[in-house]
């Protein structure tokens, strides 16, 4: 007697754009496992091409509003690499403290809104307010917080109006930061008590093996950095084509990506798990008293890991701000000049690459775009696998819940990755 | 309770996160709303029909075509919010060119990809009774015109220019003292002068006034630096059918 399921989700919910899964099980052993992203394709490479090269920064923002800052700050890079534009340190310690902004959005919006509901079995943060309200409250001032140093630096939270290649329109006076980071202060209490209440949650066993590919820098890697990883050579970043591969699969609008031909993590628990010896101050003590070790392989408790990157993002703010001076110019010139730059930064979800060649005229000649979501589908779906083989026993009901709190673990973005996931289980 | 909904089409999330970033007030709201479908924000989906439809994004694919008229059907209002929505986003560059084309740049294997040649606003398909003009929507129009519909007034979209709001707010001008290309003059009002306020020229989010002046703006951004492609370029991005429809006379031939 065969016995087949098939566990379907037609559309996942509390996930950054629109995707499916589909797993098929054939006598409990998984046969097909797939995230299907049928988020339509929008074709940014495409009409980048014939722009000028100061507009991809403010055109690939819209790829994703929920990050929009990782978008701005990788075209920058790539952009400036490909014209020999080193920044002034003052201007790229501003851009790390916008990017700050929208880490602590970011990672705000992800642990109270999309993730804590699966630890606390409800459907949303409205639900959660109902046993949890001063936690919500908190996890809300947290994530305005956020928004607020994003509107401060940025001029807008969601699509940022004031960066520019070389830097920024305007910079704020040294007086318009004191009342932002007396909001940080309050911040810092807030995602420390952040950690301490994730920390409590009950953690299903996963242990992975996905090979992690992070950024790394003088201080924790965020805005800018070289490759790192876990097992192969690093590499520099005008390689990264040649490493990192994308390809296409019938079920999804999202192309795949491949490290050096096998699955690889980008993210939280990447950076975490390379770069925790750099995480200083309460972070660190956060991240102990937590129990989290030097690393962290469980993708359910990437949400322990996304509360202290908030406090490191908090804390870090907080330093950037002590130290401002209000840079002697607001922006340096870019002009344009023919060849191929690349560009990476931390976006809240992981590795962001772009990559641009600009025409003798100064316009886009091409352009491609690497999103964490892309890179990590193929970790997803092995953690599916995983998941889906330890729950055999469950319901259909159960087993399909679980199998949505492994993708939510990677906080995906759909939009970004356009390329995403609805959930179909067949048992067969 | 009136029941609310937000849909997704092609889009970058950041209008409905924008319902999101109502940090002070969401938890009051979802006393006053029973948020009924919100896929983004809730794993538990209420049937329809709803009070209130926000849709957030343009129509690109064969189905979405239908969904939008589904949608339409269990809605007793529906407000489309931002410029994918009200004018088909920056997606829409591809009504402009081969669309089969744009697919084979981006993937290897275009023939798995369903798509229109078009990127249309959700007014092109249903009937839709209010929008929320921006790239992204703005925060306080938002909850305005969400709180006007619970209570029953007609929400506050005023039609003027960034122009004029730039005016009252007494920023200096940009273009005048500084000779900064801006499209305020003929941009619709609703960030509150973000841009100008940067010391940087308006680009456009909130696409074009209905009149929108291009035989007078078009002279000065030539005078401010553009050349004619650059200001063909500064009108295509996420309002670009709009723009193009107001400007049609004024462009450079393609």
């Amino acid at each position: 007697v065969t016995d087949s399921r098939t566990i379907r989700v037609g559309a996942l919910t509390r996930v950054e754009g629109e995707g499916a899964l589909h797993v098929e099980l054939r006598n409990g052993v998984p046969e097909r496992v797939e995230l299907n992203i049928y988020e339509p394709p929008r074709f940014f490479e495409a009409f980048l091409r014939g722009r000028a090269h100061t507009e991809p920064p403010d055109l690939t923002a819209r790829i994703c509003g929920i990050c929009p800052v990782a978008y701005q700050i990788s075209a920058c890079n790539a952009i400036e690499d490909a014209c020999g534009v080193t920044l002034d340190p003052e201007l790229a310690a501003l851009r790390r403290l916008l990017y700050c902004g929208e880490w602590i959005h970011s990672h705000a919006l992800h642990i109270y809104m999309l993730h804590a509901p699966d630890f606390l079995a409800e459907p949303d943060i409205i639900a959660v307010a109902r046993n949890h309200r001063a936690a919500v409250e908190r996890g809300l001032a947290l994530k305005k917080a956020g928004n607020r140093l994003m509107e401060l630096i940025g001029g807008r939270s969601i699509h940022p109006i004031n960066v520019r290649l070389g830097g920024f329109y305007s910079v704020p006076a040294k007086a318009d930061l004191k009342p932002m980071a007396e909001q940080l202060r309050r911040a810092l209490d807030d995602a420390l008590a952040t950690v301490a209440w994730v920390a409590g949650f009950d953690f299903p066993d996963l242990t992975t093996d996905h090979e992690l590919l992070a950024l790394t820098a003088d201080r924790y890697a965020i805005e800018d950095g070289q490759i790192i990883r876990s097992a192969g050579k690093p590499f520099p970043i005008n390689e990264f084509s040649e490493h990192v591969v994308e390809t296409q699969v019938p079920h999804s609008t999202a192309l795949h990506a491949t490290l050096d031909g096998g699955r690889h993590l980008t993210g939280p628990l990447a950076r975490y798990s390379l770069n925790s010896a750099q995480l200083t101050g309460v972070a660190r003590e956060a991240a102990t008293a937590a129990g989290l070790g030097e690393q962290c392989r469980n993708p359910f408790r990437s949400i322990v890991v996304r509360a202290v990157e908030t406090v490191y993002a908090v804390e870090e703010s907080l330093r950037i701000i002590d130290a401002y001076e209000p840079p002697a110019r607001a922006f340096i010139d870019v002009p344009a000049r023919p060849g191929v730059g690349h560009g990476v930064s931390e976006a809240p979800r992981g590795l962001l690459y772009h990559r641009y060649e600009i025409d003798d005229d100064g316009l886009i000649k091409a352009a491609v775009i690497v999103p964490p979501t892309a890179q990590n589908q193929a970790a997803i779906e092995d953690d599916l696998t995983r998941v889906v083989v330890a729950g055999v026993d469950l319901d259909d009901a159960a087993l399909t819940a679980m199998c949505e709190r492994a993708i939510r673990n990677y906080d995906p973005c759909i939009s970004c990755s356009t390329h995403f996931l609805t959930l179909t289980v067949d048992r067969r | 309770m009136p029941s609310l909904a937000v849909w997704k089409f092609a889009s970058c999330d950041g209008c409905q996160l924008t319902l999101l970033d109502c940090e002070d007030e969401l938890l009051t709201l979802a006393e006053q709303v029973q948020i009924a479908t919100f896929v983004e924000a809730s794993s538990a989906i209420v049937a329809g029909p709803y009070d209130l439809s926000l849709v957030e994004g343009s129509i690109t694919t064969p189905s979405d075509e239908n969904r939008i008229r589904e949608i339409r059907e269990q809605s007793t209002v529906l407000v489309a919010i931002g410029a994918c929505a009200t004018a088909g986003g920056i997606q829409a560059l591809r009504n402009f060119a081969d669309v089969a084309e744009f697919a084979s740049v981006v993937y290897a294997r275009p023939d798995y990809i369903s798509t229109l040649a078009t990127s249309t606003p959700a007014s092109a398909h249903v009937k839709v009774d209010y929008e929320l003009r921006g790239c992204p929507i703005d925060r306080g129009q938002l909850l305005d015109t969400l709180a006007a519909l619970l209570v029953g007034r007609k929400p506050r979209l005023p039609a003027a220019t960034v122009c004029t709001e730039c005016k009252r707010a007494g920023v200096t001008c940009v273009t005048v003292a500084e000779g900064i290309a801006c499209l305020g003059p003929v941009t619709h009002a609703g960030c509150g002068a973000l841009c100008p306020r940067h010391h940087r020229g308006c680009y456009g989010c909130f696409g074009p006034t209905a009149t929108p002046n291009m035989p007078a703006l078009i002279p000065l951004l030539h005078r401010d630096g553009l050349s004619g492609p650059q200001v063909d370029q500064v009108f295509d991005t996420f309002n670009v059918t709009q723009f193009q429809a107001a400007s049609d006379s004024e462009r450079t031939p393609r």
